[in-house]
């Protein structure tokens, strides 16, 4: 028993040192030396293009708040926050205006949840208001509550309420929808997506 | 089209898994692998032991447990003490003792049930000295448990069965660290976020969104969480989140390496006891349950929530809710499946959300015992074990006395093998059936109605079978439910681990009898299928009735709303 005793301590103390601040520390150094913007957490000068924003308290002057960008999913980030009410989660604080500090997390409403369908009517009356016939991931919340991504489907959806707001061409906003549109990895991992900070940036661009 | 492409993928790179990372441990577990020697020796030094001198099972059972508990101690003072410790850059204060005490059982056991959110609770020095260690240490005890179990076969009229501190430093340092490090560059290079930095905060002049992000040591502990087939990450949204698991690609690793190891551990056990053809056999048994259980999960989670659905949207890209578009509905499905039938219990997505009978599969992956493939070694063991009954059930129908592998099955084997069956089911139901009955207990789900049972069902299930995955929406951080919980991972880990230890040890000692024309054949289809019979009616049947009340109620509840 306490030759036991002092084996595991001894191995604990090792593997501490060893798995514990050895593997991280050198795993940092070495993402740090070679994928230095990657292991920053991928930083442009808008932002994060791994973190979703919120697009929909956007002012467009003459127009409806946020119609005049590509809108994400409507994760914590998105028009929940307008409405602190709609606490509906799990662990992030909507109230928080942009989800500012709040933790990942999902809405964790379970399928046949009276609060999922009072919040998904919610979603489509908002995009019906705003000339958009919404896809389900535009009234569906993401696992991680800050999405970055829409599929191509997503974005080409919301081409009239962006057209109406700016006076671009739809055919414009087309190309520009195709030409930010990522394959899957390796052309099968994964879904096609597009990246929302990247697609409004190229947007601004554009305008 | 993608989604056929990977799974075809899969099984390519788990096929070289199987065949080449299988003979490696192989030769790591009999001491054929040497080239990291100048670290081994002074580590056997330290110990005052070496691989000579080997254990009896029940001195390898005593070092195993008392480590377990040095490590759980270890990881149970650190998390208590982090508001004094260093690298603690957001300033996070202490946990309090019932979450400790939950937490620090969940790692020590490859659990890694989170009852709090990583980036609001949890220091730097917490993610790196505490729970990245216990991602690394636990999986390689359940290795090391595995062993003594296949050593038992292997062996004859032994009465060691292995040194426990020679195979943790072997499987550490050949099989999980250089695995764990290569994987966790790929990790960064696709884009999680290892940094001691501490948060970052970006303004968006386009919208005047102003962020603040924590970030973290993430990409290197996402390596080992995955291929340890432990499941905690740093966030609390888990590999959803971007800064863990960026890119499709990084999904597809994750999935890739939580199976790795537990399905090669099939083919060491078949070059262990000299006859590939039996870890075919257990392999065979693993794919066919495996790949049903991705068939119909991937096909409910394909389906449109019925939310959305009665909101009047039609879906052709599946159930969205609580997905992420990178990755799509079918993927997530076979992530989930990959992550309950091991015992990682990682998630890319809300499993809360996922359809009724999506959830199910999820769920009941974990309640056939973990065992396709199952976690690190704990999956071997328990398919052993299974096995076992498997051929004390065939022996009975034919009227012989079971021999598996050349090892005569008498009742003390049986009586252990069914001990190391029932222990699960019977925590995880009569701890759900306490937690239902209390107050504090109904207290815990987000959601109501069946699906609220469901996710206590689920939270009982996945610790008590050491996964850690979670249907988020419970409550799981209060007194009641940290201690509970804890409860329900040790009886888990050590109720199933110490009779496979046992067994192990008394298989060893017998001697090996020659096969003969009666002898029940246990490489062919015929125990391939008896084996999966028996890991439906056990896990099945026991846990039916408490199905029908969740996730089935839930489905056939057409139009109605919770």
């Amino acid at each position: 028993m306490l030759v036991h005793l002092r084996r595991s301590f001894i191995f604990a103390v090792i593997c501490m040192v060893m798995f514990g601040f050895i593997y991280a520390f050198a795993g940092t150094g070495v993402a740090q030396l070679f994928f230095k913007n990657q292991a920053d957490g991928s930083v442009t000068a808008n932002g994060s293009t791994l973190i979703g924003q919120n697009w929909s308290d956007t002012k467009c002057p003459g127009h409806p708040l946020g119609s005049c960008v590509f809108q994400g999913r409507p994760d914590d980030l998105g028009p929940y926050a307008a409405n602190p009410k709609d606490d509906v989660s799990g662990g992030d604080n909507p109230g928080v205006a942009n989800g500012v500090n709040g933790e990942s997390g999902a809405s964790n409403l379970g399928p046949r949840s009276k609060v999922l369908l009072a919040n998904t009517k919610e979603l489509v009356a908002y995009w019906h208001k705003m000339g958009v016939n919404p896809t389900p991931d535009l009234v569906t919340t993401s696992g991680s509550g800050y999405d970055p991504d829409i599929s191509p489907m997503d974005a080409t959806v919301q081409i009239p309420m962006v057209a109406k707001a700016t006076g671009i061409s739809p055919a414009k906003l087309r190309a520009l929808i195709a030409s930010q549109t990522h394959g899957a990895e390796l052309g099968f991992l994964g879904s096609s997506y597009i990246d929302v900070l990247d697609l409004n940036v190229a947007f601004a661009k554009l305008r | 089209m993608g989604f056929f492409f990977t799974i075809v993928a899969l099984i390519v790179c788990l096929g070289l898994c199987w065949r080449y990372l299988g003979s490696y441990m192989e030769a790591v577990f009999n001491g054929r692998v040497h080239y990291l020697r100048f670290v081994e020796r002074p580590i056997y030094r330290a110990l005052k032991t070496s691989p000579e001198q080997e254990q009896t099972w029940k001195r390898y059972a005593g070092a195993l447990i008392v480590f377990s508990f040095v490590s759980l101690v270890f990881t149970y003072v650190i998390i208590r003490i982090q508001g004094s410790l260093p690298l603690n850059p957001q300033h996070l204060d202490a946990n309090g003792p019932a979450l400790s005490f939950n937490t620090s059982v969940s790692f020590m056991t490859n659990t890694n049930w989170q009852n709090y959110g990583g980036e609001e609770a949890m220091s730097y020095f917490s993610q790196i000295g505490a729970l990245t260690v216990q991602q690394f240490v636990s999986p390689a005890v359940g290795i090391a448990a595995a062993m003594v179990l296949v050593r038992g076969f292997s062996r004859r009229k032994s009465a060691t069965i292995g040194n426990f501190w020679v195979d943790m430093t072997r499987c550490l340092f050949y099989v999980l660290l250089p695995i764990a490090f290569i994987s966790g560059i790929i990790f960064v290079a696709q884009g999680a976020v290892e940094t001691l930095a501490g948060t970052i905060s970006f303004h968006d002049a386009l919208n005047g969104v102003t962020q603040t992000m924590a970030r973290g040591p993430i990409g290197f502990m996402e390596a080992i969480k995955q291929l340890g087939t432990n499941g905690g990450g740093f966030l609390n949204a888990n590999s959803a989140t971007t800064f863990e698991n960026p890119t499709g690609l990084t999904n597809f690793l994750s999935i890739l390496l939580l199976l790795s190891i537990p399905v090669a551990l099939t083919y060491t056990f078949g070059k262990m006891v000299g006859s590939i053809k039996h870890g075919a056999t257990l392999l065979a048994v693993v794919v066919i349950l495996f790949g049903s259980w991705v068939a119909f999960t991937a096909a409910a989670e394909h389906q449109n929530n019925p939310a959305v659905a009665a909101a009047g949207i039609h879906s052709t890209v599946g159930n969205t809710e609580g997905k992420e578009v990178r990755f799509g509905d079918t993927t997530t499905a076979l992530f989930g499946v990959a992550s309950t039938s091991t015992s990682t219990g990682s998630a890319d997505a809300s499993y809360d959300s996922f359809t009724p009978i999506g959830g199910m599969g999820l769920l009941t992956g974990m309640m056939i015992g973990e065992v396709s493939p199952g976690g690190t070694g704990t999956g071997l063991y328990t398919l052993l074990i299974y096995a076992i009954i498997a051929v004390f059930i065939g022996g009975l129908m034919i009227g012989r006395t079971p021999e598996f592998l050349g090892k005569k099955i008498q009742a003390r084997e049986v009586k252990l093998a069914g001990l190391g069956a029932l222990v699960m089911p019977i925590t995880v139901l009569v701890l759900t059936a306490i937690a239902v009955s209390l107050y504090v207990g109904r207290a815990g789900p987000l959601n109501a109605g069946p699906h609220g049972f469901t996710e206590i069902l689920y939270g009982l299930t996945s610790q008590g079978n050491n996964n850690g995955s979670a249907f988020g929406g419970l409550t799981g951080n209060t007194n009641f439910y940290n201690i509970i919980g804890g409860i329900d991972m040790l009886a888990g880990r050590f109720g199933v681990m110490i009779p496979a230890l046992a067994l192990g040890g008394f298989l060893a000692e017998k001697d090996v009898v020659p096969e003969g024309l009666g002898t029940f054949r246990t490489d062919n289809g015929m125990f391939t299928g008896l084996t999966i019979g028996v890991i439906l009616i056990i896990g099945g049947l026991t846990f039916f009735p408490a199905i029908a009340l969740g996730p089935i109620v839930e489905q056939l509840s057409h139009l109605r709303f919770f």
